[in-house]
């Protein structure tokens, strides 16, 4: 039989249908390849029991006929997504052990169209940073770094005063392992997501972007990820950070898998108030691969300082592509670009430490005690919370404290009307727009931890669409010189994800991605 | 923009975050250089420009006042550090 965890969703629903394979036989495959994956750290609770479950749910559906668009299909979900019964940690200590009583409306539909979940997966501290080193539960290993496949006598390491006499009559046992020569970030904040579905440990996985959490991980491990617009998927049971810019999407490995699985995650939801009541159009529909005559948008401001000149090279040859496919480039300007991480270091913050309130050591999650209230709740939060969660919990406060309010707050709000504008300019002349996903490809575990400012330039490419609130996906492009990959990034108008889909198929097809991590090469 | 100890002190105190007095110093560099990050928006011309408070230019929905949801104490209190008789227990609040 083919290696199950190589399909993808498309595929394997097509297998599924035929009766090639059932829903058990392929969750089965992927459990074995989540317990294979664990040296990457992906995974903050697995849930086997859950998925074989959910998966004989799954194939018995099909026998009568009521297969849902994912029916079997095994994914993870990030650790973000509240699921009833199941811990939902937000990766934060604060919150370690906290079961909800319900289940967010995105999983929820996800389950209502037969998907199975394999477990909830890693992620930055409360989707807070771009490497998932901020997480509580340990930082996530991308499978793209390097390292070989080792032979170690598992019985060695038996200390003790006994051993050496048992050492001289023991049989050896030897075990394969993985060691890394150097360990790579999976991107953040959707980290873990990013990196169970590049193991092919998980077939997609659902992910959550403010700035980019979704966007850059994507690029990072050569996978798909789109953020729809604002409004497209339903907050309601999804972890709060920032509530203006927070929106669900699906992570996958091809564009086909993102369109059908983002057309289950989304759906107007009176449970948010923000969640538009729209209907939601065939995604895979729209991937009929003719982008003749698109007028395809390059920003000229997004050529930025310091930019590797293979990332250049590689946004060049997306236009070549897009070109040949029969689109037109157009030069446009997004004149306020360079203010877009700095009005997202405000806005973020602010809207961090209103949320973060209520993890106040009464109602859920973690408390340590003190001399009176006050002191329980301070003893809470600073024992709860991680550097980066307090760093900016802490400039939030400060930036909506009195008599900062309007010079910092205020301002960034102007300043995000600003760029918002900017892209309904640039729409004028364009239908989508072509820009790098990141401005490098993945970096070290433990790189640009002492400086918060380098880390948030990670965001430079994928922060303004966010605070436009507009569709953007990551599409693998290509390998750089040090083998890692590359996305590329098309923004679309708001709730356009259609066209931005239809672009990315045609991207992916003319990149042909298909080189496989060294963790899941070895594994064969 | 500088933050002293005094003003991160302030800070932990309204974001209810303790943070001992020789970590103040090292933060008051920290949170210092982002506050100098962001102040590049005063660059910026936003004279007449509405502040944007949404993404989407939608109005609230309306609902029925009308009860959806309720009947759930215990779920409510399952996650709960500590309860008694059907509430939340926190330390003492009036002598």
């Amino acid at each position: 039989m083919t290696d199950l965890t190589k399909l993808s969703m498309t595929e394997a629903l097509a297998g599924m249908a035929k009766g090639e394979f059932t829903s058990v036989e392929l969750t089965e495959a992927h459990v074995r390849a989540v317990e294979a994956s664990r040296p990457l750290n992906a995974f903050i609770t697995e849930t086997p029991d859950q998925a074989l479950a959910m998966a004989s749910r799954a194939d018995a559906a099909r026998a009568k006929g009521e297969a849902g668009s994912m029916n079997g299909l095994p994914i993870a979900v990030k650790d973000l997504f509240c699921t009833a019964g199941f811990q939902t940690t937000a990766g934060s200590h604060i919150l370690e052990g906290f079961k909800p009583p319900y289940e967010s409306t995105v999983t929820a539909n996800l389950w209502r169209d037969g998907a199975v979940m394999l477990g909830k997966v890693n992620l930055d501290e409360f989707a807070m940073g771009s490497s998932n080193m901020t997480s509580h539960f340990g930082p996530v290993v991308s499978p793209w770094s390097p390292g070989t496949l080792v032979q170690r006598d598992a019985g060695a390491e038996e200390g003790g005063f006994l051993s050496e006499l048992t050492a001289a009559v023991r049989q050896p046992h030897p075990v394969q392992e993985w060691q890394w020569t150097r360990k790579l970030v999976p991107g953040g904040s959707s980290g873990g997501s990013a990196a169970a579905v590049a193991a092919r440990c998980a077939m997609a996985a659902t992910g959550t972007d403010t700035g980019g959490s979704i966007r850059q991980p994507a690029s990072f491990v050569g996978i798909v990820g789109i953020k729809p617009t604002y409004g497209r998927c339903s907050r309601w049971g999804i972890v709060a950070f920032a509530s203006s810019l927070d929106q669900a999407g699906p992570m996958t490995r091809t564009v086909d898998d993102a369109a059908l699985m983002l057309g289950s995650m989304c759906g107007f939801d009176p449970k948010d108030s923000t969640s538009v009541d729209m209907a939601v159009p065939d995604f895979r529909a729209a991937l009929t691969g003719d982008i003749r005559g698109l007028k395809v948008g390059i920003p000229k401001e997004y050529r930025v300082d310091g930019m590797p000149a293979e990332i250049e090279k590689l946004w060049r040859q997306g236009i070549d592509w897009l070109k040949s496919a029969g689109a037109e480039p157009v030069e446009i300007s997004l004149p306020h670009t360079k203010y877009a991480l700095a009005t997202y270091y405000i806005v973020a913050p602010a809207e961090c430490s209103s949320n973060l309130a209520r993890y106040d050591g009464v109602r859920f999650g973690l408390r340590v005690e003190g001399k009176d209230l006050k002191e329980m709740y301070e003893n809470t939060r600073a024992e709860g919370f991680g550097e980066e969660v307090k760093r900016r919990i802490m400039i939030g406060t400060y930036v909506l404290s009195a008599g900062y309010y309007d010079a910092y707050y205020l301002k960034a709000q102007q300043v995000r009307t600003r760029i918002a504008q900017d892209f309904e300019e640039a729409y004028k002349l364009c239908d989508v727009i072509l820009t790098p996903t990141a401005p490098s490809t993945a970096f070290a575990i433990g790189e640009k931890m002492d400086d918060p400012i380098a880390m948030y330039l990670n965001d430079v490419f994928t922060v303004p669409a966010s605070l436009a609130g507009l569709p953007g996906i990551s599409v693998p492009a290509g390998l750089a010189s040090d083998g890692l990959p590359l996305g590329l990034q098309i923004l679309g108008r708001p709730f356009d994800e259609a066209t931005v889909l239809k672009v990315a198929g045609v991207l992916e097809q003319a990149a042909d991605f298909n080189t496989l991590p060294p963790f899941v090469a070895a594994r064969g | 923009m500088s933050l002293d100890k005094a003003t991160v002190a302030k800070i932990a105190h309204l974001a209810r975050i303790k943070v001992p007095e020789a970590d103040q110093e090292h933060l008051a560099g920290e949170l210092s250089n982002i506050l100098n990050f962001v102040e590049q928006l005063n660059e910026v011309d936003t004279v007449g420009v509405q502040p944007m408070t949404s993404v989407a230019p939608h109005k609230l929905r309306r609902r029925p006042d009308a009860v959806t949801d309720g009947g759930v104490r215990d779920a409510v209190l399952s996650n709960a550090p500590e309860t008694a008789e059907g509430f939340f227990v926190v330390p003492k609040v009036v002598e």
